[in-house]
């Protein structure tokens, strides 16, 4: 597998040059393994993406982890969707009332998108997910609710080779017992346990984490401890606070791993970073 | 031990912020979890007991009616919950293990996650008049 991160900033895009390093795109991640391309929402960098898609693509499938409007901002933006000769599967998730595609069509319509679904050359087709495996292509995909307000699901990718982990929205703290000692009773850990690769919201630093309990996402400090007990490989820290800049992005890092020694690897998650899962080879950014 | 889904973690979180007894258990009877207030009313503590089946705590208290004849595990409120996913109440005895004999009333319903998942069940339940 093949991963590119096309946004890892969380809430609101955020250009600038104070964060070119990090950059200022929401969710967006592809992956993509022989013919399939799978995307992991699409927020804001999912535009970029577009523009990117080999001629040869005919089919694509993007992964809602929720619909948080940064993780769907980017989706009428994405040029594919205009494409008659592509098809597009959007997945995401079940709720008790709601069908998806009503969910969708509330950001495909006036006034805030002035095109429709019906209006698209293809209608994409929909697919309802809750706590399931499934497989695209070669790709065996795991997926289950998470703790993040409003139905939300992380996902568990892997190709038989390589796993990786992707849950960008995560309150850990709030949905574990005796976090981080407890994984049969931590959200999340079915989905990110032994992953090579695990992508996980690290909005926070501890003492912001104590004034934002319940808002849905989880301090630097707890994701590393959570892939600590997970046993992961490496660690992208996900989900950048908009107003926080390159800077503090790398001094947040600092003061979360002090001097503790980690058998794995932890970074900062930066817009352009590429993985190639099959010779384990990271690229820096190249944006 | 595979994890436990979303709504079991939520639930287990829930129950033990409460003050007020709670027993939570999977699809199948199978004890997860009970919190400090029902501690104080079995004479048990929950990290002495772990998980128990429902043949097991459905009779270790040995419930009984107002004349002291045995409730069959069936008519317990949290088994019919079991059986039939729908919520149960009711008052009988029990005997803890502290010697002591307590009238307990206990409301129960299923537990059910999106989009139509049937998930286990949680039992409140108080200490109540003789």
């Amino acid at each position: 597998m093949k991963v590119k991160v096309w946004g890892c900033r969380g809430s609101l895009p955020s250009p600038g040059p104070e964060n070119y390093t990090y950059g200022g795109n929401t969710s967006c991640i592809q992956v993509t393994h022989g013919e399939t391309c799978i995307i992991l929402d699409s927020g804001s960098g999912i535009q970029r993406l577009g523009k990117f898609i080999t001629p040869a693509v005919r089919e694509m499938h993007i992964l809602l982890t929720h619909l948080h409007i940064d993780h769907t901002m980017g989706l009428g933006f994405f040029a594919p969707l205009y494409n008659p000769d592509i098809e597009i599967h959007i997945w995401g998730p079940a709720t008790a009332g709601h069908p998806l595609i009503d969910r969708l069509r509330r950001y495909f319509s006036p006034p805030l998108f002035p095109i429709r679904l019906t209006e698209l050359p293809n209608h994409p087709i929909i697919h309802e997910l809750s706590n399931e495996f499934f497989s695209i292509g070669d790709i065996r995909i795991h997926c289950e609710y998470l703790c993040h307000p409003g139905p939300t699901l992380g996902y568990r990718l892997s190709d038989g080779k390589a796993t990786i982990a992707y849950i960008p929205d995560h309150e850990l703290r709030l949905a574990s017992n005796d976090f981080p000692n407890d994984p049969e009773w931590t959200s999340g850990y079915e989905i990110a346990k032994s992953a090579d690769l695990l992508f996980h919201d690290g909005s926070y630093t501890a003492r912001e984490y104590s004034r934002k309990v319940g808002w849905g996402h989880s301090s630097i400090d707890d994701a590393i401890a959570f892939a600590k007990m997970c046993k992961v490989k490496k660690l992208a820290i996900f989900h950048h606070e908009p107003s926080r800049s390159d800077l503090e992005i790398e001094q947040m890092l600092q003061d979360s791993l002090g001097n503790e020694e980690l058998d794995f690897e932890v970074q900062m998650c930066a817009e352009g970073n590429e993985y190639n899962l099959e010779d384990e080879v990271e690229n820096s950014p190249e944006r | 031990m595979p994890a436990q889904p979303l709504e079991l973690i939520l639930a287990r979180q829930f129950g033990d912020s409460l003050s007020m007894p709670f027993f939570l258990v999977d699809p199948d009877g199978n004890l997860l979890f009970y919190n400090e207030a029902a501690e104080d009313i079995f004479g048990l503590r929950f990290t002495d007991t772990g998980g128990m089946r429902e043949e097991e705590w459905a009779t270790m208290f040995k419930p009984t009616d107002a004349d002291g004849i045995p409730i069959p595990p069936s008519d317990l409120p949290l088994v019919r919950t079991l059986t039939d996913r729908r919520p149960a109440h009711g008052s009988f005895y029990i005997d803890n293990l502290s010697g002591d004999r307590i009238r307990i009333t206990v409301t129960s319903f299923p537990v059910e996650g999106r989009p139509d998942r049937y998930l286990g069940a949680i039992a409140m339940f108080w200490k109540s008049e003789s």
